[in-house]
C-alpha cells in the first residue's frame, strides 16, 4: 500500500493546487462547505461528486493502459449499464439491478479482453467495435427512449449521503481502496506492469500475460458499468444517446495526466484518480468563472498538449534515460 | 494474404448486400437510390480517403470530425458575417486546416508522441475553436450554394449525380492514384510497414508524417465544405463522431489498422456499405436507427477477425493457432 503514492506524484498535486487556487480567485466561496440534511454541500463536494464517473473509469482504464492497451468502449458500457439499471430499477430490488448492470459490464469487459488477449487484436480496434455497437445496444434496451425511474434505492446511490459524504464519492473511494489493495497488496500490479513493459519477455518469464490482459479489461468493464449506474442514478434516468458520451476520452486523459505512459508499464491508481479530479476542477472552475462551457475543450486541449510535451522522451532527455535505468533496475 | 485481397472481400460483401436488399425492396436497385447514396455519404467518402493514408502509414487521426465542424462554421461566418466571397473563404479554410494537420504531424514526429493522443488534443482544439467562433447554426444564403445544390448530372432512370457526389468521386479517384502510382504513396506504405526500415531506406520520415496528416486535415476541410453544401449551414456541433464512422469505413474497406496495407478503393466501398445499411433501414421503416450502429459493429468485428486470420495465416502458415483467429 505504501507504493500507492510514488514520489513522482508531485507535479500532479502541484497542478491540482494551482487549479484550485485559480478557482478560489474566480469564485471566492469555492472552499465553503456546509452541512444540510445530513449531506455536505459546496463547490469542492461538487467537484468530487461530478468527478466520480471519470474517476471510476480511470481506475479501470489505468490498468488497461498499463498493459499497453486502451479501452475506447467505456462510454458505451456506461450507457448499457445505465440503460439496464434504469429499466429494472422500478420492478426489482437494488441487488438485482446492480448485479444485472455490473454483470453486463463484466460481459462487455470479457468480450474486449477476449478480442485483445485471445484473438490478438490491437486494443484500439478491438474496443472500437463495442464503442460503435455498444451505444446501439443501449438504445435497443431503452428502445430509443429516455427511461426514467423513481426507485428510492437507486436514487440514493446517485444522490444520497453516507456520514455527510455523497454516496458516489464514497463508492469511488471504496473502489480505489479495493483496486489498490488487490493490485498493490499482491504481485498482480507488478505482473500487469511487466505485461505492459514487455509482453513477450514476461510470457517467457512465466507471467500469464493473457490472463492479465483479460482481467484488466474485465475490471475496466465493471468500473465503467458502476460509473454508468451512478450516472443514471444521478439523473434518475438513462439516456442511451448521451450517457457517458466522450467520457472514454476524459478517462484516457485522466490516466495520461496521472503520468501513466500510453506505451504501458508503470502505473499509479491514485494519480489517475487525481487526474480525473484535475479535469473536473478545471471544468467546474470554467463554469464558475462565467465563461461559456465551450472553453472547456480549448483548455483541455492545452492541458493535454502540455502534459504530453512534458512526458515526451525527446524533451525529458537525460531525466528520461535516468528514469528508464531506474525502471530496469527495479 | 496472397489469395483474396481484403478490398475484394469488401466488394463481394457490398454486392451481396446490395443484391439481398434489392431482392427485398426492388426499388433499391435504381439510379435514384444509388445517386442519393453517393450524395448522402459524399463528405464521409472524402474524409475517409484521407484517413486511409493516415492509417496505412500506421497512424490515426481523431480530429477529422472536429475539423469538419470547424470548417462549416468558419465558412458560414466568413460568407455571411465577414462578407468574404465563398471561394476566398474556401481557400482560407483549406489553408487553415492543412496548417492544422501539418502542426499535428510535426508534433507527432518531433516529440515522438502517439498519434492517438496528439490528434485527440487536436480534436478538442478544433471543436473548441469552432464553439468559440459560434455556437449557433448559421444558414448560408450565398448564391453559389443554391447553384451547387441545384447542379446535378441526370442519370438514366431518373437518378441525380449531384455536384458533391462528383467532388467525392474525383477525390477518391485522385486519392487512389496518389496512393498506388506515386512515390508518395509508396512511402506511405513503407512507413506503415516499418518506420525504422523506411527511414533506413531513405524515406524522409518526418516530412512524410507532416505531409500525411496535412493531407488528412486538408481532405477533412474539403469534406467540411462539402458538408456545408449538403446542409447549407454552418454548425459547430456538426459531424460529431464522424471520426468513428470514418475509421470504421476504412477498416471495413480492408485497411489494416496496424498499417502497411490497404487501399482507397476499399475505403470507398466501406463507405458505401455503411450507406447501404442506412438505406436499408430507411426502406424497411420498422427497424430503428440504432440497428445501424449494431450492424456496423458486427461488420467491423467480421472484417477485423477476417484480417486477423489472414495475417496469422500469412505469418505462420503451419501454426496451430491460425485457425483460432479466423
Amino acid at each position: 500500500m505504501t507504493a500507492l503514492l510514488p514520489r513522482r506524484g508531485l507535479a500532479q498535486i502541484l497542478a491540482l493546487i494551482v487549479i484550485l487556487a485559480v478557482d478560489r480567485v474566480v469564485s471566492p466561496q469555492f472552499f465553503d462547505l456546509r452541512l444540510q440534511d445530513g449531506r455536505l454541500f459546496g463547490s469542492l463536494i461538487d467537484v468530487l461528486n461530478r468527478g466520480t464517473p471519470v474517476a471510476l473509469l480511470s481506475l479501470g482504464m489505468v490498468l488497461v493502459i498499463a498493459t499497453r492497451g486502451i479501452d475506447l468502449s467505456v462510454g458505451a458500457i456506461m450507457a448499457i449499464a445505465g440503460a439496464i439499471a434504469a429499466s429494472l430499477a422500478d420492478t426489482h430490488s437494488l441487488a438485482v439491478v446492480l448485479a444485472a448492470a455490473l454483470g453486463a459490464g463484466l460481459i462487455c469487459g470479457l468480450w474486449n479482453g477476449f478480442l485483445v488477449a485471445v484473438l490478438g487484436m490491437q486494443p484500439i480496434v478491438a474496443t472500437l467495435i463495442l464503442m460503435v455497437a455498444g451505444r446501439g445496444i443501449a438504445q435497443l434496451i431503452t428502445e430509443g427512449r429516455i427511461v426514467t425511474f423513481s426507485s428510492p434505492d437507486l436514487v440514493w446511490l446517485g444522490n444520497g449521503a453516507i456520514l455527510g459524504v455523497p454516496v458516489p464519492v464514497a463508492i469511488a473511494l471504496g473502489m480505489l481502496i479495493l483496486t489498490g489493495a488487490v493490485v498493490r497488496g499482491s504481485a498482480l500490479g507488478l505482473l500487469v506492469e511487466a505485461t505492459g513493459g514487455n509482453a513477450r519477455a514476461s510470457e517467457l518469464a512465466g507471467v500469464g500475460t493473457r490472463a492479465m490482459i483479460l482481467s484488466v479489461y474485465v475490471w475496466c468493464g465493471v468500473c465503467a458499468a458502476l460509473a454508468g449506474v451512478i450516472a443514471a442514478a444521478d439523473i434518475m434516468g438513462a439516456d442511451a444517446n448521451n450517457a457517458g458520451l466522450w467520457l472514454e476520452l476524459d478517462a484516457i486523459l485522466a490516466v495520461v495526466i496521472g503520468g501513466t505512459s500510453l506505451f504501458g508499464g508503470r502505473f499509479s491508481l491514485v494519480l489517475a484518480v487525481l487526474g480525473a479530479l484535475i479535469i473536473q476542477t478545471m471544468n467546474t472552475g470554467i463554469l464558475l468563472s462565467g465563461y461559456p462551457p465551450e472553453f472547456n475543450l480549448l483548455v483541455k486541449a492545452v492541458v493535454v498538449l502540455t502534459v504530453l510535451l512534458l512526458q515526451s522522451p525527446k524533451l525529458t532527455g537525460f531525466a528520461g534515460i535516468a528514469a528508464r535505468l531506474r525502471r530496469t533496475k527495479a | 494474404m496472397r489469395g483474396l485481397p481484403p478490398a475484394l472481400i469488401t466488394a463481394i460483401v457490398l454486392v451481396a448486400g446490395f443484391a439481398a436488399c434489392a431482392v427485398q425492396f426492388p426499388n433499391i436497385a435504381s439510379t435514384r437510390v444509388v445517386g442519393n447514396l453517393l450524395t448522402d455519404n459524399a463528405f464521409l467518402g472524402i474524409v475517409a480517403a484521407g484517413m486511409t493514408f493516415v492509417i496505412i502509414s500506421g497512424g490515426i487521426d481523431l480530429s477529422v470530425g472536429s475539423v469538419i465542424g470547424f470548417t462549416t462554421v468558419f465558412v458560414a461566418l466568413a460568407i455571411e458575417r465577414w462578407g468574404m466571397p465563398p471561394l476566398v473563404a474556401f481557400v482560407a479554410v483549406l489553408a487553415l486546416s492543412a496548417a492544422f494537420g501539418a502542426a499535428m504531424g510535426a508534433v507527432i514526429h518531433v516529440f515522438d508522441l502517439p498519434p492517438f493522443i496528439v490528434t485527440l488534443a487536436g480534436m478538442f482544439l478544433a471543436r473548441g475553436a469552432s464553439f468559440l467562433l459560434s455556437t449557433e447554426s448559421i444558414p448560408i444564403t450565398a448564391p453559389l450554394y443554391s447553384t451547387v445544390s441545384d447542379f446535378a448530372l441526370r442519370l438514366p432512370g431518373g437518378g441525380r449525380l449531384t455536384a458533391i457526389a462528383i467532388i467525392m468521386l474525383v477525390i477518391v479517384t485522385g486519392g487512389a492514384l496518389l496512393l498506388h502510382l506515386t512515390r508518395f504513396g509508396a512511402n506511405v506504405y513503407a512507413l506503415g510497414g516499418s518506420r525504422a526500415t523506411a527511414s533506413l531506406m531513405g524515406v524522409a520520415v518526418g516530412t512524410m508524417t507532416v505531409k500525411i496528416y496535412m493531407l488528412s486535415s486538408l481532405l477533412a476541410g474539403i469534406a467540411g465544405i462539402v458538408f456545408s453544401f449538403y446542409t447549407s449551414a454552418g454548425y459547430s456541433l456538426s459531424a460529431v463522431g464522424v471520426e468513428l464512422d470514418t475509421i470504421a469505413a476504412v477498416v471495413i474497406g480492408g485497411t489494416l489498422l496496424s498499417g502497411g496495407q490497404g487501399s482507397v478503393i476499399g475505403t470507398f466501398l466501406g463507405v458505401l456499405i455503411q450507406g447501404l445499411i442506412q438505406t436499408y433501414i430507411n426502406f424497411d421503416g420498422t427497424l430503428s436507427s440504432w440497428w445501424t450502429k449494431i450492424a456496423t459493429g458486427i461488420l467491423l468485428f467480421g472484417f477485423i477477425a477476417l484480417q486477423q486470420g489472414l495475417v496469422a495465416l500469412a505469418r505462420r502458415p503451419l501454426t496451430k493457432r491460425a485457425g483460432a483467429a479466423s
